[in-house]
């Protein structure tokens, strides 16, 4: 809820949102990029800068608080978004960002992630899914593959993974977005998009670990495979891919189905990020490799009721119904009696 | 048999759980407070929401003493024992005291409901009542006389005879009934015809009262309680509202975060309705949840809760070590329960001390408070939030299942005799200040939070510098600052009140209690005062960390202290550890009840002739 933004009087820009830290990132680390773009988007946003909070939970992702010039929390492993509920109930004008990794958000903090998505505070959420534990040095993580070998499978992890999307959207999430770090303008593209939506934002970065899954979202991000591999879902548009953009998506049944374009007969389907209806965002964040591109971009984003706004109404709507006026008429009033 | 000389009264009021005995109990409270009486309650009900019908598993019983004298406890023994039903005579006969008198609705002693509560032979025929005074009262038939004009259904009319048994107790107290009228008036607004029913019921009770000639009527007479407004409160209501207290005092919002757990959620029920007061309350979805949410409502400026009981408490713990190393304004209640894991959760402990004090990783001191009434309960939370607030730090109170829903009549304050609350922010300018910069006498830092611009800070779960609170992992700092956050609690000891002794300043024996058995002790060490016992002290404490600057003092001046709690020996092992040259007994009960002035009498006098 932005409510009576007070609207900063000098630009800023995303100097004005360094720290004097050092950051302690490995060289090339897919975090730099998450961390400059989140600067620029804020140097974007009307918020005044003392009403930036920026809430992380713990693990390599979770230091970004320290590098962020704006009040911060750098709390309990996977309590981030508790911790910002917490603060944006307490005040409502702040605008709150709140930076998790797979771990952090999806096993220790899965509880949160999914109330989360089920209140839809107004708050944004940035996930920095490298697909496995980098802080602790290589354990498997709730979204590391099948078969990728980690130091807690050193012959394979033979977990399912989970797939972010699909238990945010089914979490009740009313903004969901996938992008990858090395696409910086659609990062600050979703970021701003997530600034100005009135609900719970997730936006999952793909993000490269470049000591322990180096690599691993090269087939959706590389160069010379991200066009056939991936697909930017754009509201509005429809959905296509290929060097050429010569497929898209059909709908079968209940199923999606890629289909060529070339002839010109057919029409891919057009992306509608704000359908109430989940199936078809389900059925985006789904796809995967090798069957279907995996999809980036704002694949949800919906308005609905929002949990803070409605804590802060009904309190508005009580208040005004209230025979108390103060605590003092609360506990001199009721049964009482006299003793003189 | 009543009579006026009696300084002190102990009614127990019991039937089926859907008889309206904590209605009816909650009445007589308002009478005898009308009527001068000081008091305390209890309510002992099953913890099955609706238990079978007559059955002994189902009996709802409420426990009052009155006085006129201070009263501290709900009294060990019974006088008068109301029972509606076979179960509740049952379950309650054992409390009763030789001689006392017996209530019963005898409509309802039919052989089902004798067999119910596994009775083989009536009790009211077969003689084994003769050490009581049994008044058969036929409730149910005369309710039923009297309300048969009003067009009600069979179960709006047997609902009313817990008025007759009302009206029966007032008789017998000589009571006027115009206060419970109009409370009667008051609480049936929206339904004419059981504001009609309960006071005809009321009055036919009252009659038979005043005309069977087998009930003796009493005086007790006013306590000698200073002038003022009072009410009864409960201690989970009067947490719930010394925490609103303080909130306006100091001008921040409320934030309450919490979970459900017995017996802490009736404060997050009261606050819930709070919300016409301004408090934001935070439903969170677990507990863990409910303690981070705490620490970011902190962080944000506003007085900021959580509440729970033990098994979340422990949940919380890790969080709990963020806010003590963070330093933030925090209040923590734990209503304590029997434990441990799920235990008798709706039973009676103060075994959870341990936890409060030493339940953190890592060095994590944090202030330790215990409320020792249900009215106290609320300068406790007024008090832990202004602790929390002026020494910027996370603070724990605990309470239990006994204050939680025991009441006590309390004094309600005036808003200017609450203290004030001095939050400390800095107020020079943001280029003067660091975040983990320190008031020098209290060691405090300063709270800044989002909206004051220029305070822009990080805080966070990793060690901080000295002063700027920026990271480090220098071996010396980390002990530095262990240190200050410890000496910071310890200071905020000149702040509290010193310790008290009641009877003796020194001498053989001093009774050593904390929390909630303050009511039993308390009478127990005044009846032995008045027995002539006058080499015996009592202090009681409800600031545990820090403990007031003069404890070991106090403690100093006797041959021997009797420490008695509701756990294992958890605070005679902490006063242990603090002053070990002392010579402690300990009185533990770890029964899941609180404990009776008798049995701590008993003890005291033991210890006194060996």
């Amino acid at each position: 809820m932005q409510s009576e933004i007070k609207v900063k009087e000098t630009p800023l820009t995303r100097k004005d949102f360094k720290t004097d830290q050092a950051v302690r990132w490995c060289p090339g680390c897919g975090d730099y990029m998450i961390l400059a773009n989140m600067q620029k988007a804020f140097a974007q946003m009307d918020h005044p800068k003392e009403n930036f909070l920026s809430i992380s939970g713990i693990g390599c992702s979770s230091r970004i608080t320290y590098y962020l010039e704006t009040f911060g929390i750098h709390s309990v492993h996977g309590r981030a978004l508790p911790v910002a509920t917490g603060a944006k109930l307490a005040n409502p004008d702040l605008n709150v960002w709140v930076f998790s990794g797979d771990g952090d958000s999806m096993a220790i903090g899965g509880n949160h992630f999914i109330h989360a998505c089920r209140r839809n505070v107004d708050l944004n959420l940035i996930i920095f899914n490298n697909k496995i534990y980098g802080m602790t040095k290589g354990q498997s993580s709730p979204t590391t593959p099948a078969g990728v070998k980690t130091k807690t499978a050193p012959e394979g992890s033979y977990e399912n993974p989970f797939n972010i999307g699909e238990i945010a959207i089914g979490a009740g999430a009313t903004f969901y977005a996938r992008v990858p770090d090395k696409n910086p303008k659609l990062m600050e593209e979703a970021m701003m998009q997530a600034y100005h939506h009135k609900g719970f934002s997730v936006i999952e970065v793909l993000q490269n670990c470049v000591i322990f899954t180096d690599g691993i979202h090269d087939l959706i991000t590389g160069r010379d495979t991200k066009n056939e591999n991936q697909v930017v879902v754009e509201h509005g548009k429809p959905i296509e891919f290929g060097n050429e953009n010569e497929f898209g998506l059909e709908v079968e049944g209940m199923k999606l189905k890629k289909t060529n374009l070339e002839n010109g007969d057919r029409k891919s389907i057009v992306h509608d990020a704000t359908d109430p209806d989940t199936a078809m965002h389900l059925a985006l964040a789904r796809m995967q490799l090798p069957d279907f591109p995996v999809a980036t971009g704002i694949i949800r984003k919906v308005e609905k009721p929002n949990y803070g706004m409605d804590v802060h109404k009904a309190i508005e709507d009580a208040k005004k119904r209230s025979k108390y006026s103060s605590v003092h008429d609360l506990i001199h009033g009721g049964n009482t009696w006299e003793i003189l | 048999m009543l009579s006026s000389s009696m300084r002190k009264v102990v009614v127990r009021f019991s039937g089926d759980s859907g008889d309206g005995m904590q209605l009816t109990g909650d009445m007589f409270s308002q009478s005898s407070g009308i009527a001068g009486n000081d008091l305390t309650t209890i309510p002992d009900y099953p913890a099955e929401i609706r238990a079978p019908q007559g059955s002994i598993g189902g009996v709802s019983s409420f426990q009052i003493q009155i006085g006129g004298t201070e009263i501290y406890t709900p009294g060990d023994n019974v006088d008068v024992l109301v029972a509606m039903n076979p179960a509740a005579l049952a379950a309650n006969l054992g409390f009763l005291k030789s001689g006392g008198t017996i209530i019963v609705d005898k409509d309802n002693f039919s052989s089902k409901n004798l067999k119910k509560a596994e009775f083989d032979k009536n009790p009211l025929e077969d003689g084994s009542l003769n050490d009581f005074k049994v008044i058969r009262a036929p409730a149910t038939s005369l309710t039923k006389e009297a309300l048969k004009d009003l067009g009600l259904d069979t179960q709006a009319v047997a609902r009313s005879k817990n008025m007759f048994a009302l009206g029966v107790l007032l008789y017998m107290f000589s009571r006027p009934l115009d206060s419970t009228i109009s409370y009667i008036e008051k609480k049936f607004a929206q339904k004419p015809k059981l504001v009609k029913a309960n006071i005809k019921a009321l009055e036919t009770g009252f009659n038979f009262g005043e005309t069977t000639e087998l009930i003796g009527n009493a005086v007790i007479p006013p306590a000698n309680l200073s002038a003022g407004r009072y009410r009864n409160i409960d201690g989970n209501t009067a947490i719930a509202w010394g925490l609103l207290a303080a909130a306006e005092k100091c001008g921040r919002k409320l934030s309450l975060s919490s979970y459900p757990i017995t017996p802490a959620s009736e404060i997050l029920h009261e606050l819930s309705k709070r919300r016409d007061l301004g408090a934001i309350v935070f439903q969170a979805e677990d507990e863990i949840a409910a303690a981070t949410a705490a620490i970011g409502a902190a962080f944000a400026g506003n007085l900021s809760v959580t509440t729970t009981s033990g098994p979340g408490l422990s949940l919380k713990t890790e969080a709990l070590g963020l806010a003590v190393i963070s330093e933030l304004p925090l209040v923590v209640v734990n209503v304590q329960r029997a434990g441990p894991s799920t235990g008798l959760p709706t039973k009676t402990e103060q075994a959870d001390l341990n936890q409060a004090l030493y339940g953190r990783h890592g060095e994590a001191p944090m202030v330790v408070m215990a409320a020792s009434s249900p009215d106290d309960c609320f300068y406790f939370s007024y008090k832990a939030a202004k602790i929390a607030l002026e020494h910027v730090t996370p603070v724990m109170l605990l309470s239990d299942t006994y204050l939680a829903s025991g009441t006590s009549p309390w004094k309600v304050p005036e808003e200017d005799e609450l203290e004030e609350i001095k939050i400390p922010r800095f107020e020079g300018p943001p280029e003067d200040w660091e975040p983990y910069m320190r008031d020098e006498e209290f060691l405090n830092r300063y709270w800044m939070s989002p909206g004051d611009a220029g305070f822009e800070h990080r805080i966070g779960g990793l060690e901080k510098k000295e002063n700027t609170g920026n990271l480090t992992y220098e071996p010396l700092n980390h002990q530095k600052m262990t240190k200050i956050r410890e000496e910071k609690i310890d200071r905020i000891a000149r702040r509290i009140p010193k310790q008290k002794v009641h009877g003796a300043e020194s001498g053989k024996l001093l009774v050593v209690g904390w929390g909630s058995t303050y009511g039993a002790i308390n009478t127990a060490v005044i009846e032995l005062i008045e027995d002539g016992a006058n080499d015996l002290g009592f202090t009681h404490f409800n600031y545990i960390k820090p403990l007031p600057e003069n404890t070991g003092e106090v403690l100093s001046n006797y041959d021997q202290i009797l420490v008695c709690e509701l756990n294992n020996g958890q605070f005679v092992h902490y006063l242990r550890s603090k002053f070990p040259d002392f010579k402690y007994q300990q009185f533990n009960k770890i029964q899941g009840q609180p404990f009776s002035s008798s049995e701590i009498k008993a003890q005291i006098v033991n210890v006194l002739s060996e």
